[in-house]
C-alpha cells in the first residue's frame, strides 16, 4: 500500500472529474424543462433559498426565450448564481420545496434551468449591471469569496469603490478552493469573478493576508468601511494518537490541492478513511476515489438519519463505491516507519439529543480496524479564533456576532458569511454579502 | 364492442373518420397510405380551376412547449392535372372499395364549368361530392372559395348548378370568415345540398419573425393572409356547428364537423353538437395516418363506457342543452372548494382570484407552503381557479342554489330584484 499521484491516464482524470450535473445541450431542452414549470405564486422555490431569487421569473424568462432577462433576474438576487446552480445542495432548498414533489412528480430542475442562463451570459459576458457614478466612498473587503464579492457587487453598483483583499492568488473562495472539482470547475470559477468584476468598481489585492500582511487597523484608517468575509479555514482536530502521521491528511487541503495543482499531481492512498459525513466529507471521499484509490470507507459517529450531507450527496459517494461505515468514531492511527497502516474506531451507539438535537453518540467499548494507508480528516471547519480575537470583534468560540446587516461590534466593520455562521453553502454567505452591504450602505448614509 | 361504422348520405364508412380535403388527401400515395392506416374516408383535395403554388405554404403558432396548436396554409387547391387525379381517385376506389371516397370541387365560377367538372367527377365512381366554399386565400380574390361561401345568393346559386347535374350526394362547406355561417348554410340547403360539412379554415396571420419581420409564412420576403386550423380553432367550429344544429332547417341535412379534430374525444364532441362525422387534417399532418387507431378505439371505450350501441345514439345529443343566456338559471349558484389534502400550494388559484377575479381566496402565509381557502361569501362561482389548477380534482364547485326555484334574468327584471351592491 503506498499513498502516490499519477495514477491515472489523463482520460481517466478527464472522465472522473467531468461534470456531473450536465448543463442543458440546447434551448429546445432548456425549454422543454422551463415549459413545465407552472408559475407558482409567491413561490415554495423562491421562499427556498436564502438569496430570494425570483426563480417562477427566471423560468418563465427562459420559456419566452428572454435569456438575458432570466440571467438579469437570477444574478439581481445572487450574483454567484452560476456557480449556486452548479454547487447548492438543491434538493434541500428550491428544488426540495417545488410543488412537483407534492405531486409525487420529479421537481423542476431549477439549478439547470438556473445554469442554463448564468453560464451563457457568463460566458458571452452580458453587461447586465451598470454601476452608478462613484460617489467618493471607499469600502475594504476582505476575502474575494461568496460574502464578500457579493458585498463588493452591491456597493460598486451603489457608486461606492472597493477594493478585496484576498489571501489567495485567485478569488472565488471556496467556490474556487473548496468543493468537488465534477461540480465546478476552476476555469468556471475565474470566469465567474472575472464577470462579477466586470460591473467595474471593484479591485483585487490578491495574497494579501488579514492579520499578516494588512491589518484591520489600517484599513479602518484608509477606509470608510471595511467588511470581512473571511470564511473558515482551519480543519477541526481529531485530538487522537498518531493523527501525525504520513498519511494524515485534512479534507480542506486535499481538496485544495485538487482544485489547485492539477489531478495527476494529487497524491491519493490505496485505501482511504474518511473521517465525517459531510458536504467536505463527500466531496474528499468521492474525489479520492476519483483520483484512483482502491477502496474508500466513510466513517461517522452518527446514524443516516442524523448525517449533515443530503442523500443526493451520499448517493454520489456511494454510486462511486465508496463504503460507509455508520456509528464509528475514530480511537487511534496506528503506523509503522512514520506512515499510516491501520485506523482504530469506537463502534458507538446513540444516546440523549445534544445541542443539536442530535442523538448523540456514546462510545460502546468495542472498536474495528480498518487497514487503510490514508485518514482524511472532514470532521468540521473552526474558525479564525485567534484572529477574530486580536482585532476584539465580539464572537462566539470564534465565530463574529454581528445583527442581520452585518454589523459587528466595531463601528464601521461589518462581517458575513462562513465567518459569522460558521460554514454554510456558498448561497448562504451569497445573502450574508447583500446584508452586510445593506448594513454598510445606511452606515455611510447612501 | 360498439358499432362505429358512419352511413352519411347512404355513403357507408367503417368509421366517422374522415381526412379533409387537404394536402393529405391530394394524391393516390398519401390516400392508400391513409386506408391502409385505417381512415374510415377522404375528401380528396379540391379539384377545379388551374393553379400554381407557392413556397413556403405554411406556419404554426406553438404554445407553452407545444407545437401546432394553430396552422395556417397558403396553399391552393390542387395543383396537380385534373385528368391524373381523376386517374388515381379510380385506382384507389378499385383498391379500397368500403372506404368513402368524397371529391372536393371548386370550379370556375360558371354553370358550365360545374357541370363538366361534376360529370367528369361522378364518372370515376367516387361516392359524394363537396362543395368548396371556404377556401379563404388564392381563390377569393379569383371570385371563388369563400368569396363564393361568404355571399348566400351566389352560394344558393352554384348549389342550384351542381344539383342540376349531380346524381350523387352533394356536401356543401362552409366559410367561417362570416358572423354567422348560417346564412349560406341555408341557402345551400334551400339550394338542395344534400348536407353540410363546417369549418373551413378561418384568415389569418400566424405571427411575425423577429428578425426578419416579415409576417408567417415568409414567400421570398413577403407574406399573406392564410387559413387558420387546428386545435387552436376547434372552439369556434363547435360554435358555429351548433348554430347549424340548432337552425330549423340547416339541421334537416346530415353535418360533417371540421375544425381542429385531433383526438376521439374532439370527435365524440363535435358529434354531441350535431355532427353526423368529423373530417381532420392538421393533427394527419402533425402526427401522420396513425392517430385514427387511438380515435378508433377511444370511441370505441367511450361508447361502450356509456353504453351507445351507435353512432346514432349520441349524434345532436348534447345540442338541446345549448341554451340562451337569457334562459340561464340565476338561481344556480356555485362555489369552489380546495381539498387540502391535495393542494399543492402553488398560489395559482389566489393570484387568479385575488388580481382578476372576486378576492375570494384567503391566504395563510407559510414557509415553503403558503395555506389557501375559498372565502365562500365572496366567491361567485366563475370557475376561474378551479381552471387554473394544476391539480386534477382538487378545486371542485359545489352547488349552494341561491333559492330553490328556477328564475331567470327576465323573471329577475320583471320582479325588480335587487343588483349588485359592490
Amino acid at each position: 500500500m503506498s499513498i502516490t499521484n499519477y495514477r491515472l491516464t489523463t482520460e481517466q482524470y478527464a472522465e472522473n472529474f467531468s461534470d456531473i450535473h450536465p448543463p442543458f445541450e440546447n434551448l429546445t431542452a432548456a425549454l422543454v424543462e422551463a415549459n413545465r414549470c407552472i408559475f407558482c405564486y409567491d413561490a415554495p422555490c423562491m421562499k427556498s433559498c436564502p438569496t430570494s431569487i425570483n426563480v417562477p421569473k427566471f423560468i418563465k424568462q427562459i420559456a419566452t426565450e428572454n435569456i438575458k432577462g432570466s440571467a438579469h433576474t437570477i444574478f439581481s438576487s445572487n450574483i454567484m448564481g452560476g456557480g449556486c446552480s452548479k454547487v447548492c445542495p438543491v434538493e434541500k432548498l428550491c428544488e426540495g420545496a417545488c410543488v412537483y414533489n407534492l405531486m409525487e412528480e420529479e421537481p423542476i430542475q431549477i439549478a439547470r434551468l438556473q445554469r442554463y442562463s448564468t453560464e451563457k451570459a457568463i460566458q458571452e459576458k452580458w453587461p447586465l449591471f451598470t454601476r452608478k457614478p462613484s460617489n467618493g466612498k471607499r469600502v475594504a473587503v476582505v476575502g474575494a469569496g461568496p460574502a464578500g464579492l457579493s458585498c463588493a457587487h452591491v456597493l460598486s453598483r451603489e457608486g461606492i469603490d472597493v477594493t478585496i483583499y484576498e489571501k489567495e492568488a485567485k478569488g472565488g473562495g471556496l467556490m474556487t478552493y473548496g468543493i468537488a472539482a465534477y461540480k465546478v470547475t476552476p476555469e468556471f470559477c475565474e470566469d465567474e469573478v472575472q464577470y462579477i468584476l466586470s460591473l467595474g468598481g471593484i479591485e483585487i489585492k490578491y495574497n494579501q493576508e488579514l492579520g499578516k500582511d494588512i491589518s484591520l487597523a489600517e484599513l479602518q484608517s484608509q477606509y470608510d468601511a471595511v467588511y470581512l468575509g473571511i470564511g473558515v479555514g482551519l480543519a477541526r482536530q481529531l485530538a487522537i494518537p498518531g493523527e501525525e502521521l504520513d498519511g494524515v491528511v485534512d479534507a480542506i487541503s486535499f481538496i485544495y490541492d485538487i482544485r489547485s495543482k492539477g489531478y495527476n499531481q494529487v497524491k491519493v492512498g490505496d485505501k482511504v478513511a474518511v473521517i465525517g459525513m459531510g458536504m467536505t466529507a463527500i466531496d474528499a471521499a468521492t474525489q479520492a476515489k476519483r483520483l484512483g484509490a482502491k477502496e474508500v470507507t466513510m466513517l461517522y459517529r452518527r446514524t443516516q438519519a442524523e448525517m449533515p450531507c443530503t442523500q443526493v450527496e451520499l448517493d454520489i459517494a456511494m454510486l462511486d463505491g465508496c463504503k460507509i461505515v455508520w456509528l464509528a468514531t475514530p480511537k487511534e492511527v496506528l503506523g509503522a516507519d512514520g506512515k499510516v497502516k491501520q485506523l482504530v474506531c469506537s463502534i458507538t451507539t446513540l444516546g440523549e439529543p445534544d445541542a443539536s438535537g442530535r442523538r448523540s453518540p456514546v462510545d460502546t467499548g468495542e472498536t474495528i480496524t480498518l487497514e487503510v494507508d490514508m485518514v482524511i480528516k472532514a470532521a468540521g471547519q473552526m474558525p479564525f479564533e485567534k484572529l477574530v480575537a486580536e482585532n476584539v470583534l465580539e464572537n462566539k468560540y470564534g465565530k463574529i456576532v454581528t445583527d442581520s446587516q452585518g454589523v459587528t461590534s466595531i463601528a464601521g466593520v461589518f462581517a458575513g458569511g462562513d465567518c459569522v455562521n460558521g460554514g454554510k453553502e456558498v448561497v448562504d454567505a451569497v445573502q450574508a454579502g447583500k446584508d452586510g452591504a445593506t448594513g454598510i450602505l445606511d452606515f455611510l448614509g447612501l | 364492442m360498439a358499432d362505429i361504422s358512419s352511413d352519411f348520405l347512404g355513403i357507408k364508412s367503417p368509421n366517422p373518420f374522415w381526412l379533409a380535403s387537404a394536402p393529405p388527401t391530394d394524391k393516390k400515395l398519401n390516400v392508400l397510405r391513409a386506408f391502409e392506416a385505417g381512415w374510415g374516408g377522404v375528401v380528396w383535395k379540391t379539384l377545379g380551376s388551374q393553379v400554381k403554388n407557392v413556397s413556403s405554404r405554411y406556419s404554426a403558432v406553438d404554445y407553452h412547449g407545444s407545437r401546432v396548436m394553430g396552422f395556417n396554409n397558403i396553399e391552393l387547391i390542387s395543383d396537380r392535372p385534373l385528368d391524373i387525379n381523376l386517374r388515381e381517385i379510380r385506382e384507389v376506389l378499385k383498391e379500397f372499395p368500403d372506404r368513402a371516397m368524397i371529391v372536393s370541387l371548386m370550379a370556375d365560377n360558371d354553370r358550365e364549368s360545374w357541370h363538366e367538372l361534376i360529370k367528369k367527377v361522378e364518372d370515376t365512381g367516387a361516392h359524394g361530392l363537396e362543395l368548396n366554399f371556404g377556401c379563404p386565400h388564392g381563390m377569393t380574390e379569383r371570385g371563388m372559395g369563400a368569396a363564393v361561401g361568404q355571399d348566400p345568393e351566389i352560394a344558393r346559386m352554384v348549389v342550384e348548378w351542381v344539383m342540376e347535374v349531380a346524381t350523387i350526394p352533394v356536401i356543401t362547406k362552409l366559410t367561417p370568415n362570416v358572423h354567422s355561417v348560417v346564412p349560406t348554410g341555408l341557402a345551400s340547403v334551400l339550394g338542395g345540398t344534400n348536407a353540410l360539412s363546417l369549418i373551413n379554415t378561418i384568415q389569418s396571420v400566424t405571427g411575425v419573425d423577429l428578425d426578419s419581420f416579415v409576417p408567417n409564412p415568409n414567400v421570398g420576403g413577403k407574406s399573406a393572409f392564410g387559413g387558420y386550423c387546428g386545435p387552436a380553432v376547434k372552439p369556434i367550429a363547435l360554435k358555429f356547428l351548433t348554430t347549424i344544429a340548432q337552425n330549423e332547417i340547416t339541421r334537416r341535412v346530415p353535418i360533417s364537423g371540421i375544425g381542429g379534430v385531433s383526438t376521439w374525444k374532439d370527435a365524440v364532441e363535435f358529434m354531441l353538437l350535431g355532427a353526423s362525422n368529423v373530417q381532420v387534417c392538421t393533427a394527419a399532418m402533425k402526427h401522420g395516418f396513425r392517430i385514427v387507431e387511438d380515435m378508433i378505439e377511444g370511441l370505441n371505450y367511450w361508447m361502450d363506457d356509456k353504453g351507445f350501441k351507435k353512432l346514432d345514439d349520441f349524434i345532436g345529443k348534447s345540442v338541446p342543452t345549448m341554451s340562451n343566456w337569457e334562459d340561464l338559471d340565476i338561481n344556480y349558484h356555485i362555489v369552489a372548494n380546495i381539498n387540502q389534502d391535495k393542494c399543492v400550494h402553488c398560489g395559482l388559484c389566489y393570484i387568479a382570484c385575488e388580481d382578476t377575479s372576486h378576492q375570494s381566496i384567503a391566504l395563510d402565509y407559510g414557509k415553503p407552503y403558503n395555506k389557501y381557502t375559498i372565502k365562500e361569501e365572496e366567491c361567485v362561482g366563475c370557475n376561474l381557479c378551479k381552471l387554473v389548477c394544476p391539480v386534477d380534482n382538487c378545486i371542485t364547485m359545489v352547488e349552494q342554489r341561491k333559492a330553490p326555484e328556477y328564475m331567470n334574468w327576465k323573471d329577475f327584471q320583471r320582479l325588480g330584484m335587487p343588483l349588485n351592491d359592490h
